[in-house]
Parts: structure tokens; C-alpha cells; sequence
């Protein structure tokens, strides 16, 4: 063990599930080598000793959808070195963005009686909207191996190992067969980031793409393709409006397509 | 040191600005005048998703995957609840294997998350330690059996969903894919180890000191004629409730208050009630296995039992008797005949209640001919115990007023966690603040 000081790690949520903070604690092979590893400064979910800022590396999962979010991550952002995104919801905005499209404030009066008491914002946003991201992990939720990956990198400081090719890649190494070629069923496996390790198609489904676009993914052929084999636009927003949502890549493949 | 009972001094708040060990963002704020409460808040900014409101226009195929999204720590209750609801309300009759399948699942689920508050989030508070790092210095051996009970259940939910958070199996008409009879008996060994190690758990919080709070809570849980419900049933109360899941809006209510994103809920003429692992154990005790009753008769904890901080007992019994009854399950199980009912879309209204780990989860959803939801409800645990838990800190609070401030503050944080909230479900809640004077 080198006697270098060991980094400060913090995890701070926003808009979530708590699904991909959760990944951490569902390391159970590995937690308690990282603790002995980093130090946990901050992490309410799982302690009450809440240590004060700088950090070296900061975790954050949610998207940003109150003010009062809106301003805790600038605060957030310069108390750490490193600031990384743990999941959809910080990285794309998650379900939650499916608001950007509607009316935020009908939204609030259909799920509260007293909408007035409710502060919230009219668009759900990823955190790189607000502050500058040093990386981002992605998935609904993230692979736990990939967590421990990306903090196995930090410790080390070294980039992270996490492939950015399609769900495709996956599938074919885990030699599934190919539901969009043998069943004709849409799937978002060549526009969608690896990480899952393939499993919807490996579970009989199309890939709902909970891990993003992929890096440059051509979304408005997917689109395209899948109306040509006959799917209703409105089955084909649906598919791409889910978890993320207000990815761009993923808005560009419906809005592209109405326009043309 | 100052205590919380100092007589002629202005108003002081015991304030927690982030409660810490609980899934979301709460805090608590709870006001003191001299030895009297003045008022407790349990304050849920946790921002608000609106699940409800995006849920509509969506296909009803989307359901389970979008409602696991609301809680990362229970999305086999929200997944069993909205494919349970939507069954209901297209009639549709799934496998005898798929029920049997999905109540495996959802013992992976209650083993997982009942062993995650059990060794993480509520022993540290009976052993005085900020967390279970902390208590890893100490009692090594317990955070290590703690986790390998976790990965069990974790691994349960891995094998039948594909992975740990948000799996990808449950469908409308049953599972996606079901396992083969080899993949689940793989976790036969393991399992035999975790009910030993459970009778472990179970005697050494049985050990732990509980502070003297009882009250008389309406306990409210769901009950069926032949099993420790989980899945279906009929909704039971300890004072004279027993009606089905479908007339559940005519008996309970929504209250909004101003502090609070997520909504009280009560029942219609009585008011606060709670529901969880003490409720199941007081309402249907004598449907645990035998072994999980002997366990409780050995750690003096038998129903009535209306201490909530002995609930770390009872989930440990609980945690004991999903690892039996998987075993057994397991041992019974043949891959379904029909892996997934064929149905037909209709314009329907359903509703179902699954127990989550903390309690009983409420799914209703209407659905038009083409399969699109019209309207959806959702009432999670935390949000039905959410005036309960106040309930408690206003009983509480006043026996603690000659402690130190720090003491009465973790004493109140830890009242809370005895319900092992979940906010992020209940907005779909927690900082503490307790002002005193």
C-alpha cells in the first residue's frame, strides 16, 4: 500500500432511483477492498458521517428538475477535482425527461392535489447541462463491474476501460441471435452503448436501450429502417423517448424524421 | 453539554438537514418548547418524477420497466404490482409455475433488501457506528456474512431477471424468459448456508437494546388463506379492515402537505396506520415456516409485537423465511408451460398490491383498445407510513429531552429508519431538524 493519501470519494444524488448509487453497496465482492482503498467522504446513503468538501472524485447520480438542484451542483462541482455521472438520469436527463416534451405544470397538477406546494422545473436535465462532466458512466442502471472499473482507474489514474461500441457487439460475442434480422423486432442494440453484456435479446426482447446512444450512432437510419418494416411513429418515439430520452442522438431520431 | 430540556430557553430545532441510511433525500425538523413538542416535520424534498403523469400515452408493456424505475432497492415489487394490475385488468390467468416463479423473485428481493437495512442502514444505529465500513472494523465476520446474504438475494433476482437492479424478465402474461430448473437449483447450497446464517442475524439483533415505544398502530398488510402473502391476497387490518385489492381507493386517501413531495396517506375515517415487516409478521405469524416462528419465540419476539424498533428483528426473521421458502419454491419449480399468456388489449381498469420489503406497494392503471395507459395510481409504503413515522417522533421526542442534543438527534434519526424508508419511491422522501427551546 503506498503511502500516498488516498482519494476522496463523494456520491450525491438528484433526481433518481438510487439504483446506481445502490451498485456501489451491491459490489459485495469488492466494497470492502474499496473502502480500504479510497475514502468515502461522502455517501449519506450508506453513512452518517458526512464529511466536508474538497473531494477528489465526485459520483453524481440524477438529473436536475428544481432549483434548488440546479444550484447544489454548481456547489458540488467545485468542491470536487473530478466530477463523474453515474447513470441515465445524470447523463441524459432519465425517464423523468419524458416532461421536456409535455406540460411540466399539468404534469404536477395530474400527481398532486395541492400543486402549488410542489417547486419543480419544466425540463429535466443531464448534469452536463449545467456543469462541466469529466466522464460519464452510463446505463439504467450502471453495471457495477463498470463501477468498480471506473474506480480502480481513478485510484490508479488511469483512463477507464469502458467500450463505447453497440449492444450489437455484445450480442454477437455472447452468440444470441439476432431478433431485428430473425423476428423483425425493433431493437435499439446498434445505436445503444455496451455495458449490459447484451441481456434484453439474451432474455428473448429487444433492446430498450437503457445504456444511451452508443458513440455516433446514425439513429435517423434505425428510425427510418424500423418504419420501413412498418412500425407507427408513434411506437417508434415511444422506443426511443424512454430512459434516455433527451440524449440527443436519441431526440435527433424522431424529430429528424418528423421534419422530413 | 447542552440537553434538549433546558428550561427558559428560547425555541431550539433538532434539525437533520440529510438524513443519512435511507434511500432518497429527507431530512427531519422537529420544534421544542421547553419540555413540550411543538411540532415535527419529516421533510421529503426529494425532487418529484411525476411517474404518474408520463405513465399515460405509454404502451401498458412498458409498465413494469418504467415503474422499477422509481426505486432501485424494491423494482420487483413495482414490477410484480404493475404486471399484476394489468393482468387483473385485461383478465388475464398466468401460469400456476410463472406465480410460483415470480414469488422466488421476490424472495431474492425481500433477502437483498432486508439484509441491506438490516447490516448497513439500521444495526450501525444499535451499535453506535456511522456505518458499515465503521462496523467492519469491529464485526468484521457479521458485515462479511452480511454481505454474502445480500449477494444471495441479489443473485436470486440475477438468475430470473438477468441482473440485480431494474432485471429485464417480468412481462404482461408471465416472464420473457423463464430459467431452467438447473439454473435456480444452483442456488440451492448457498441458500441452506443463509438460513443458518439468518438464525444467526436474527439471534444477534435480538441482543440489541430497544428503546420502550409502543404504540397501537393499525397494522395493515395484505393476507391470503394459504401462504405469508406476498403476491396477492386480500387487504387486512389489525382493527377490522379485510377488503380486496380492488376497493383499496374507497378506503384509504391522499393528503398533501405543504413540507412533503411525497403524499400522506390514511385510512378513510381512522387516519394513520402502518404497514411493513411488523404488520405481516402481527397479521399473518402463524403462516411463517416453522422454523422462522420458532426463531421468533426464541428471540422474544412474538406478535403482538408494537415496538417498531425490534422491526430490525422481524425482518430478520422475514429475511429467514424468504431463504426457506426459495428453497422450497426451488425445489418445486418446473419452467412454465406458458412462459407468457397470449392477450388481447382491451379498455379496462385493474389494480394489485404486492408486499414490497417495506411494505404493502398499491398499483392501479386504466388502459385503452390499443394497450396505451389512460391513468395510472401508485401508493408506495413509504408514503402510507409517512404520518406514522411522525406519529412515532411526536411519542419519542419527549422521553429523550434530558439526553444530549446529538443523542435525542440520532435517537429521532434512527425512529426513522426503523421504517427503512424509501424516498425515492415515496416521491415519486428524508433531512432531520429538531428545534427546542
Amino acid at each position: 500500500m503506498s503511502s500516498e493519501r488516498k482519494q476522496r470519494i463523494a456520491i450525491f444524488k438528484f433526481a433518481s432511483c438510487d439504483g446506481c448509487q445502490l451498485s456501489l453497496l451491491d459490489a459485495e465482492d469488492e466494497l470492502l477492498k474499496v473502502a480500504e482503498a479510497v475514502e468515502i467522504a461522502y455517501f449519506p446513503e450508506a453513512s452518517r458521517a458526512m464529511m466536508k468538501g474538497p473531494y477528489d472524485v465526485g459520483l453524481v447520480e440524477g438529473s436536475i428538475i428544481t432549483h434548488h438542484d440546479a444550484d447544489k451542483i454548481q456547489q458540488v462541482r467545485r468542491q470536487c477535482r473530478l466530477l463523474v455521472t453515474i447513470g441515465a438520469c445524470a447523463t441524459s436527463g432519465g425517464i423523468q425527461a419524458l416532461r421536456n416534451w409535455k406540460d411540466a405544470a399539468e404534469f404536477v397538477r395530474t400527481v398532486y392535489p395541492s400543486p402549488d406546494f410542489v417547486q419543480t422545473l419544466k425540463m429535466s436535465t443531464p448534469i452536463a447541462e449545467h456543469v462541466p462532466v469529466d466522464f460519464e458512466l452510463r446505463g439504467c442502471p450502471i453495471n457495477k463491474l463498470q463501477l468498480v472499473e471506473l474506480l480502480s482507474a481513478l485510484i490508479a489514474g488511469r483512463k477507464p476501460n469502458i467500450p463505447t461500441y453497440s449492444v450489437c457487439m455484445e450480442c454477437k460475442r455472447r452468440a444470441t441471435v439476432c431478433l431485428a434480422v430473425s423476428r423483425g423486432e425493433p431493437c435499439l442494440g446498434p445505436v445503444t452503448m455496451a455495458g449490459c453484456g447484451a441481456l434484453c435479446p439474451a432474455y428473448g426482447r429487444p433492446c430498450f436501450g437503457c445504456f444511451g446512444p452508443m458513440d455516433s450512432p446514425n439513429t435517423v437510419a434505425l428510425a427510418a429502417d424500423f418504419a420501413a418494416k412498418g412500425h407507427s411513429h408513434a411506437e417508434i418515439e415511444r422506443l426511443f423517448r424512454s430512459y434516455s430520452a433527451w440524449a440527443w442522438q436519441f431526440r435527433r431520431a424522431t424529430e429528424e424524421r418528423r421534419q422530413a | 453539554m447542552t440537553t434538549a430540556s433546558q428550561e427558559g430557553r428560547p425555541a431550539t430545532t433538532i434539525r437533520v438537514e440529510t438524513l443519512a441510511r435511507v434511500e432518497g433525500e429527507g431530512a427531519l425538523s422537529i420544534r421544542l418548547r421547553g419540555a413540550r413538542v411543538a411540532d415535527v416535520k419529516l421533510k421529503i424534498p426529494e425532487p418529484p418524477r411525476l411517474f404518474e403523469a408520463f405513465l399515460r400515452g405509454r404502451h401498458l408493456t412498458e409498465a413494469p420497466d418504467i415503474t422499477s424505475r422509481i426505486c432501485g432497492i424494491c423494482p420487483i415489487a413495482y414490477q410484480t404490482a404493475a404486471v399484476g394490475a394489468l393482468e387483473s385488468a385485461l383478465g388475464i390467468a398466468v401460469d400456476p409455475m410463472v406465480k410460483l416463479l415470480r414469488r422466488i423473485f421476490y424472495c431474492g428481493e425481500w433477502i437483498e433488501s432486508h439484509a441491506l437495512h438490516i447490516f448497513f442502514l439500521h444495526a450501525p444505529d444499535f451499535l453506535g457506528a456511522q456505518d458499515a465500513i465503521e462496523l467492519a472494523a469491529t464485526h468484521r465476520p457479521v458485515v462479511e456474512e452480511a454481505l454474502r446474504l445480500k449477494k444471495l438475494g441479489n443473485e436470486i433476482v440475477r438468475v430470473i431477471g438477468g441482473r440485480e437492479i431494474h432485471p429485464v424478465s417480468a412481462a404482461v402474461g408471465g416472464f420473457h424468459r423463464a430459467p431452467t430448473r438447473a439454473e435456480l437449483a444452483a442456488l440451492t447450497e448457498e441458500l441452506k448456508w443463509a438460513v443458518d446464517a439468518s438464525v444467526r442475524a436474527a439471534k444477534l439483533v435480538a441482543g440489541f437494546e430497544f428503546p420502550p415505544l409502543e404504540r397501537d398502530y393499525e397494522f395493515v398488510a395484505l393476507q391470503h388463506p394459504d401462504e405469508y402473502a406476498i403476491l396477492e391476497g386480500r387487504l387486512v387490518s389489525s382493527h377490522g379492515l379485510d377488503i380486496a385489492v380492488a376497493d383499496y381507493e374507497d378506503h384509504f386517501v391522499e393528503h398533501q402537505v405543504k413540507h412533503s413531495h411525497a403524499l400522506h396517506s390514511r385510512r378513510k375515517a381512522r387516519g394513520a396506520y402502518l404497514v411493513g415487516p411488523l404488520a405481516r409478521f402481527n397479521l399473518n405469524f402463524a403462516q411463517l415456516s416453522k422454523l422462522s416462528r420458532e426463531v421468533a419465540r426464541e428471540c422474544a419476539c412474538e406478535p403482538p409485537c408494537r415496538n417498531q424498533f425490534r422491526s430490525i428483528v422481524v425482518r430478520a426473521i422475514e429475511m429467514l423465511f424468504a431463504c426457506e421458502e426459495a428453497l422450497r419454491l426451488i425445489e418445486a419449480y418446473e419452467p412454465p408451460a406458458v412462459v407468457k399468456a397470449r392477450w388481447e388489449p382491451r379498455r379496462a381498469r385493474g389494480s394489485a398490491i404486492t408486499e414490497a420489503p417495506r411494505g404493502s406497494l398499491y398499483h392501479r392503471y386504466e388502459v385503452d383498445e390499443n394497450g396505451l395507459i389512460l391513468s395510472a395510481r401508485i401508493v408506495p409504503p413509504t408514503a402510507q407510513n409517512q404520518k406514522t413515522i411522525e406519529d412515532d417522533l411526536w411519542e419519542l421526542t419527549p422521553t429523550l429531552l434530558d439526553r444530549p442534543l446529538e443523542e435525542l438527534t440520532w435517537k429521532c434519526e434512527q425512529a426513522i429508519r426503523n421504517y427503512d424508508p424509501c424516498i425515492s419511491c415515496a416521491t415519486h422522501f428524508l433531512k432531520v431538524r429538531v428545534e427546542r427551546g
